[in-house]
């Protein structure tokens, strides 16, 4: 209890500042870029990458470019030639689809946003009908829009599909008919049955263990032959159906991820209710697993989406394809880089978008239950 | 029989209530639905393929092939046959997946590591490699390369030039090509001679340092006999090697290595997508070791040195090395994206031009499949081998 040492009251002194150098911008500078030698090292190459990428980028792609116009000696500045882009678009979006009928394509279009819309923000109530929305009654209303024949419709060829509808169109038929097959095949992997987890895993090691590029030369070329005389698909068709075995290994390996996820207990619980396989299946685990497994099927979904464009080379006109033959056509020689960077800057928003959504759906379920 | 009905097993359930049974029946069921489907196919094919009259069985693989290839490991002409054609396009697809394995790892690694770095400049730019380049199509990037950016580089009178060694232009990269003479075999039996001492020394040491606690510098002593050992035979023997530069005569290359545009922007895509998944799976690995482990080696009086390589890397080569496996086996079927650039590929020389020249659609299809079936199912086998050795012993 000596008093002399404690002649220092708390709040008598009004507080000092941290130092300027520890907090706010400059605090964060000096933590984050120039703690050391090396660090400031580091930091000076990485502001001269970029420089060397971004400058001349911004410069090639937005200063310098050509926007307005419509033949190529609209592009006399030296930057990019988004002219080419302007006049094509129209192609890119619908393939060769007829004008007048284009309509169509956008309404499908409009419905498939609302519907994902429907699937994917939370505030909109009624999932469950959603889901089945999505899987069954779209496909269907989608399919009668584009292909026509009924409703006074005019019927348009599969052949003049294509473009970034005929992207859109392989992936999620790719994903919507692959599902149902894949948790058939996750279920038969799971199964007691010896003889049916035997094929399923013959099945699913087959299809992931081969490129889907062989997967469409197999469809295109020896489908034909498997099918009795007369019966004769289009090249559309052939290369789903290729997809969709494909995708379906794919999906029944996520699925069953999320079905070992579920606790014994779960299965044990129902068994104990005397509900049978499906119910127990259809009730109890799927709901569960499906429910865990979103972030993965929406990967494989990106994956996909990645991977239609393989259907190039067995000559279907995807969004990749179609500007693939716009760049050789002899009017517009020579601006391959806009071509590609405008399907590259498609393919990566739809790309950098579903990761994100998957990234963020993964963080809300993760919600603390696991160990 | 008057407790006839206490002494009654329980009734024997009927042959539907019977789950074992019925489990039976099922599958009896879906393997004759399985076998009539492939009936039915084996029939259609047959009758399809007499009506184009193509022949079935592999009789065609001795055939003359009477196509000339864009490039090939092995000699190959028109008149070598079509299972030769096969070999040589396996072999290049071998060799654009190992050129591409070698080039990811070591872009994924430096990037995944960059990702993970204090600099946030640094990181920030790793994290756009890897958000860009995972979400755009590999065939995107490959016809990108190939079709917008070799054709910028300069003619062959203008090579861009590497210490007048390496030259790279439109038509491809050239590289020195080693010429070995006799006495190179003694060089490569003392590097044999090095890799089995270091062996032998690693194991040594340990039976040192578990029966002494004495350590012994492994690391260096392997380092110091791998490279001193295959020195001093080359020396000895007179330097056996020469190196055939590049030169340009005429409008070309002549001598060397010539790297075929094709192969050039193949390996080149498949090695920047391939990374950005590859630094993904580092950066996942090195954060999955938690901060615990670092803490207790210092705790246990490991140097930081001591920590990465005994405590740290061990752990997240664990969680690495299976996803690194599946991004070799991604990239190596990947590679079968030749054909849209045209490089002489498996696919692009079997299942394209051997099976438009001989319509052997079902055999082509067959063999192709069945070489990517075995490379993978023996990739997944050897990463089940590997799981279980590294699998955490728990009590």
């Amino acid at each position: 209890m000596s008093e002399g040492k404690t002649d220092y009251i708390p709040g008598q002194y009004p507080d000092l500042p941290p130092p300027i150098t520890e907090v706010g911008v400059v605090g964060w500078l000096r933590q984050n870029l120039f703690s050391n030698w090396w660090n400031t090292g580091l930091t000076f190459l990485g502001l001269y990458l970029v420089y060397l990428i971004f400058v001349p980028l911004i410069q090639w792609a937005i200063i310098d470019a050509d926007w307005v116009g419509d033949s190529r000696e609209a592009c006399t500045s030296g930057g990019a030639c988004w002219v080419f882009i302007r006049v094509r678009l129209d192609q890119f979006l619908y393939g060769f689809y007829p004008v007048g009928e284009q309509w169509r394509v956008n309404m499908t279009g409009l419905l498939l946003a609302a519907t994902i819309a429907w699937l994917t923000v939370p505030k909109i109530p009624g999932k469950r009908y959603a889901g089945l929305f999505a899987l069954v009654i779209f496909p269907v209303i989608a399919y009668l829009l584009l292909s026509g024949g009924s409703f006074g419709l005019e019927p348009v060829e599969t052949t003049l599909w294509g473009g970034l509808m005929l992207t859109l169109i392989l992936a999620l038929v790719g994903i919507v008919a692959a599902f149902p097959l894949g948790i058939l095949l996750a279920l038969g992997r799971r199964s007691k049955m010896p003889i049916v987890r035997a094929l399923s895993v013959a099945f699913i090691e087959l299809w992931r263990g081969v490129p889907l590029i062989t997967v469409l030369f197999m469809s295109s070329v020896m489908l034909p032959l498997f099918l009795p005389e007369g019966v004769n698909f289009d090249k559309l068709l052939r290369a789903l159906i290729g997809i969709v075995l494909f995708q379906s290994a794919y999906i029944a390996e996520v699925v069953r991820s999320g079905l070992q996820a579920i606790p014994k207990g779960q299965y044990e619980a129902a068994d104990a209710l005397g509900l049978s396989y499906w119910k127990k299946m259809g009730l109890i685990i799927l709901p569960q697993a499906l429910k865990l497994v979103i972030p993965g099927i929406v990967n494989t979904f990106n994956e996909l989406f990645k991977d239609t464009t393989l259907v190039m080379i067995i000559g279907l006109l995807d969004l990749l394809a179609i500007i693939k033959a716009a760049l050789e056509d002899p009017n517009w020689l020579g601006y391959s880089i806009e071509g590609y960077t405008f399907a590259g800057l498609v393919f990566w928003l739809f790309c950098f978008g579903m990761s994100r959504y998957s990234m963020a759906i993964e963080r809300k379920l993760h919600t603390g239950h696991k160990r | 029989m008057s407790d006839a009905s206490s002494e009654k097993a329980p009734a024997a359930a009927s042959f539907w209530r019977d789950p074992e049974k019925r489990a039976w029946l099922f599958q009896v069921l879906v393997v004759a639905v399985v076998l009539a489907l492939f009936g039915y196919i084996f029939q259609n094919t047959l009758h399809n393929l007499e009506k184009r009259g193509i022949s079935t069985g592999f009789a065609f693989l001795n055939n003359e092939a009477g196509f000339g290839v864009l490039m090939s490991l092995i000699p190959y002409d028109e008149t070598y046959t079509f299972g030769r054609t096969f070999l040589v396009g396996l072999l290049n697809t071998l060799l654009v997946s190992a050129i591409g394995i070698v080039f990811a790892t070591l872009f994924g690694f430096i990037i995944g590591v960059a990702r993970l770095s204090s600099n946030w400049i640094i990181s920030r730019l790793a994290a756009l490699y890897i958000e860009i380049f995972r979400n755009l199509p590999l065939l995107l990037q490959i016809l990108f390369w190939y079709f917008a950016i070799l054709p910028l580089l300069p003619h062959p009178r203008q090579s861009i030039e590497l210490g007048e060694a390496v030259f790279l232009n439109k038509r491809g990269m050239y590289l020195p090509a080693p010429i070995t003479e006799s006495g190179f075999g003694w060089v490569l039996a003392a590097l044999g001679v090095a890799i089995v001492a270091s062996v032998f020394i690693a194991r040594w040491a340990r039976h040192r340092q578990d029966t002494t606690g004495q350590t012994f510098p492994v690391f260096w002593t392997s380092l110091g006999l791998i490279v001193f050992l295959p020195w001093l035979a080359f020396g000895i023997t007179g330097f056996p090697l020469s190196w055939e530069y590049p030169e340009l005569r005429g409008f070309n290359f002549r001598g060397g290595i010539t790297v075929i545009p094709e192969l050039f922007a193949l390996a080149l895509a498949l090695s920047i997508y391939t990374a950005a998944y590859i630094a993904e799976i580092v950066r996942s690995g090195i954060q999955s070791v938690s901060h615990g482990q670092t803490e207790a080696a210092y705790a246990l009086g490991l140097k930081p040195g001591q920590t990465l390589r005994l405590v740290i890397i061990p752990q997240a080569m664990r969680v690495i090395i299976p996803q690194l496996t599946s991004q070799y086996l991604n990239l190596t079927k990947n590679s079968s994206l030749a054909p849209a650039i045209g490089y002489p590929d498996l696919v692009a020389l079997f299942a394209g031009t051997t099976l438009n020249q001989t319509g052997q659609a079902v055999e082509i299809i067959g063999i192709t499949m069945g070489v990517y079936l075995t490379i993978s199912l023996s990739i997944s086998a050897f990463m089940n081998w590997y799981n279980k050795r590294m699998a955490l012993v728990e009590r």
